[in-house]
């Protein structure tokens, strides 16, 4: 687990417990996520990983209190520091915002806002929290620029989104959701819009920056590889459950869910050159249509009469947590 | 370097009026052709000779081809000669320039009212969507955009002018005179013009607007913390307003021609009235002259908003 320097308080820094979140729909309520809980502590990084349409983003949405307030309903607790963000007055929640959780998100090229230059933005949510002078926000801003590797940050800053690459608006992007030095960062998918040769620029300059500033990470992602190399910590999602929370070596050795098992054997590099790469059958029931037992339980390989029983999220070997009722008479497949 | 675009933009666009101004005036031109009854006729006065009339006709050039007459009016026009009125004989330019600015009052303070009236209301449709004031907003809206305007300007003038007496019925008095005079006259012709506007102006508002705020870039601006009033009014206006500048610039030209019908009901002098009375008479040089002069204002009004985009949103010079 990653350790920082900073003083870390007896708590975790981000306690989810029983996070449900459904959308209002008419003549009901359609449920997206249920029972989600898992803990980031300060400094850490997690990664959140699983198919398309398991409920991660709008987890990740939901941490930042940025679902559409009209029709999201948000049940269970969200600690952050000790004090839940879902009950915390909304004027409160929003210093919080941007101050001390901020979020990075998929799409680069849509999340600037096009009518304000870069450096607009930039020093807007520096002063929207800190008393600064117009100057210190934009020597600030200069800094936070060079910092994510734009070059020439002081002509730059007064570019508009448009003059920008995809990559380097992400990388404005992350010096915007770092310029307050947050103590969480959600980084939603942040490199699944460009090019490959950037992603893996975009996921380096993360992880030192999370690194140098301490900055705890909660990286939502559907690549386990990434995963693997920046965070130390693994939460598969599958069908808005948690189905394993679970330090990333333990996972890539011996998966403790058979989900998990799968994302993995489907990775290409990790299976046997020239043999067809292992997939998942099936896909990710929806939200409307979940069997009563386990949720897997359907594209599951090892599946058995007791799965028709809905499993909770249990204790596995230690530091982990596993949702399987046959956890611990399987041996499944990781990565190595 | 963005000023030398401008200037180029600028430059190319007064270039493309020429062949614009040209074809409008044909048009009208032709037009005038098309309409029955002959101003040598008019002009011979009653029981006169055929041969009165052709003298009449050979002195004013109707009796040359069509092409030709067109031809001398625009070379005329070119030297900047708009010719003078058939009838009454003073000078086009002078017509133009004694009509056109009653016009242009009532035009300018309709689309002002437009705006006025119809921005905080597209506002508030907009930051209450799906609600009942947002139904009541885009209902009224709705209505707005069907009214004739000619039609509300007489339930104006029966209400406002005969019954409560708080304007004047019919008239007008030159903003060069006394211009508090000439707004109390133009207000309720511009209320009767600005209906249409402000559905138009709050219509459009509302729904730009509730599409920037379910924008990706908008959820940004929530996830840094920002307060709702400064994304509403700071980020979400100056996104919309290229938008809504468009939207007002098209605005204008409309209400523009509509004035034609609405200096009508009130008995305005202006640009449209004049218009009105030289087609019946078959009086082309004042058409044609009063036509050029609209076609210029509204060339004019489509560059300045242009410009305005390109001031307000920066991807607009970028291609």
């Amino acid at each position: 687990m990653a350790q920082t320097s900073e003083a870390r308080t007896d708590s975790p820094l981000l306690e989810v417990r029983d996070l449900s979140i459904s959308f209002a729909r008419p003549g009901g309520e359609t449920s997206i996520t249920r029972n989600v809980s898992f803990d980031v502590n300060a400094g850490e990084r997690v990664g959140v990983v699983g198919e398309s349409g398991c409920g991660k983003t709008v987890t990740g949405l939901a941490l930042l209190g940025l679902l559409p307030r009209r029709t999201a309903r948000v049940r269970g607790r969200i600690l952050f520091q000790g004090r839940d963000l879902l009950t915390m007055p909304a004027r409160e929640f929003r210093r919080l915002r941007g101050r001390d959780i901020s979020m990075i998100f998929q799409e680069p090229m849509s999340a600037l806002d096009p009518v304000f230059t870069v450096g607009e933005q930039l020093t807007e949510t520096l002063r929207s929290h800190e008393k600064v002078s117009r100057a210190e926000a934009r020597e600030r801003a200069i800094a936070a620029l060079e910092e994510v590797g734009i070059p020439s940050p002081h002509t730059r800053i007064d570019e508009y989104p448009y003059q920008f690459s995809g990559g380097m608006r992400q990388r404005v992007m992350i010096a915007m959701a770092l310029i307050c030095r947050p103590k969480l960062v959600i980084a939603d998918e942040p490199t699944t819009a460009l090019d490959v040769t950037v992603q893996a620029q975009i996921i380096d300059l993360l992880r030192s920056l999370s690194d140098s500033h301490g900055t705890a990470l909660l990286f939502i992602t559907h690549d386990l590889g990434v995963v693997a190399e920046t965070c130390s910590r693994l939460l598969t999602m599958y069908a808005g459950e948690v189905v394993e929370n679970a330090p990333v070596d333990d996972v890539l050795l011996r998966p403790g869910h058979p989900y998990s098992s799968g994302l993995l054997r489907s990775l290409p590099g990790l299976s046997e050159r020239g043999s067809r790469l292992p997939s998942i059958p099936g896909r990710v029931p929806a939200p409307d249509q979940m069997p009563a037992g386990c949720r897997f339980q359907q594209r599951c390989p090892h599946a058995a009469p007791l799965c028709e029983q809905h499993p909770e999220l249990e204790p596995f070997q230690g530091p982990r947590e596993v949702r399987c009722w046959r956890k611990d008479e399987l041996t499944l497949t990781g990565a190595v | 370097m963005v000023t030398r675009v401008k200037q180029r933009m600028v430059v190319a666009r007064l270039l493309q009026a020429i062949p614009i101004l040209v074809l409008a005036t044909f048009i009208v031109f032709c037009l005038m052709q098309l309409i029955p009854g002959d101003v040598a006729v008019t002009l011979a006065g009653e029981n006169a000779s055929v041969e009165r009339i052709a003298q009449i006709r050979q002195a004013y050039g109707l009796d040359q081809p069509f092409f030709v007459q067109y031809g001398q009016w625009l070379w005329q026009a070119a030297g900047g000669d708009l010719g003078t009125a058939l009838l009454s004989g003073e000078p086009v330019a002078q017509t133009v320039a004694r009509t056109f600015p009653n016009t242009l009052l009532v035009a300018v303070y309709a689309t002002l009212l437009s705006i006025v009236i119809g921005v905080p209301l597209g506002i508030l449709a907009a930051t209450r969507s799906g609600s009942k004031l947002d139904g009541g907003i885009m209902g009224a809206a709705s209505l707005g955009v069907a009214l004739p305007n000619f039609w509300f300007g007489m339930i104006l003038v029966l209400y406002f002018a005969l019954t409560f007496k708080w304007f004047p019925a019919t008239g007008f008095v030159s903003p060069f005179e006394d211009f508090g005079q000439a707004v109390w006259y133009a207000t309720l012709p511009a209320l009767a013009l600005c209906t249409n506007g402000i559905a138009e102006v709050a219509r459009q508002l509302r729904s730009s607007l509730v599409e920037i705020q379910s924008s990706q870039h908008v959820r940004t601006l929530h996830a840094k913390g920002l307060s709702p009033a400064r994304i509403l009014w700071l980020h979400g206006l100056k996104n919309v307003s290229v938008n809504l500048l468009t939207v007002v610039g098209l605005l204008f030209n409309k209400i523009l021609a509509a004035t034609v019908v609405v200096e009508a009901v009130f008995a305005i002098p202006g640009i449209g009235s004049s218009i009105v009375n030289a087609v019946l008479q078959g009086d082309f040089p004042v058409v044609q002259g009063a036509v050029l002069a609209m076609v210029v204002t509204v060339i004019v009004v489509n560059l300045v908003t242009d410009l305005l985009c390109t001031l307000l949103d920066p991807r607009i010079n970028a291609s």
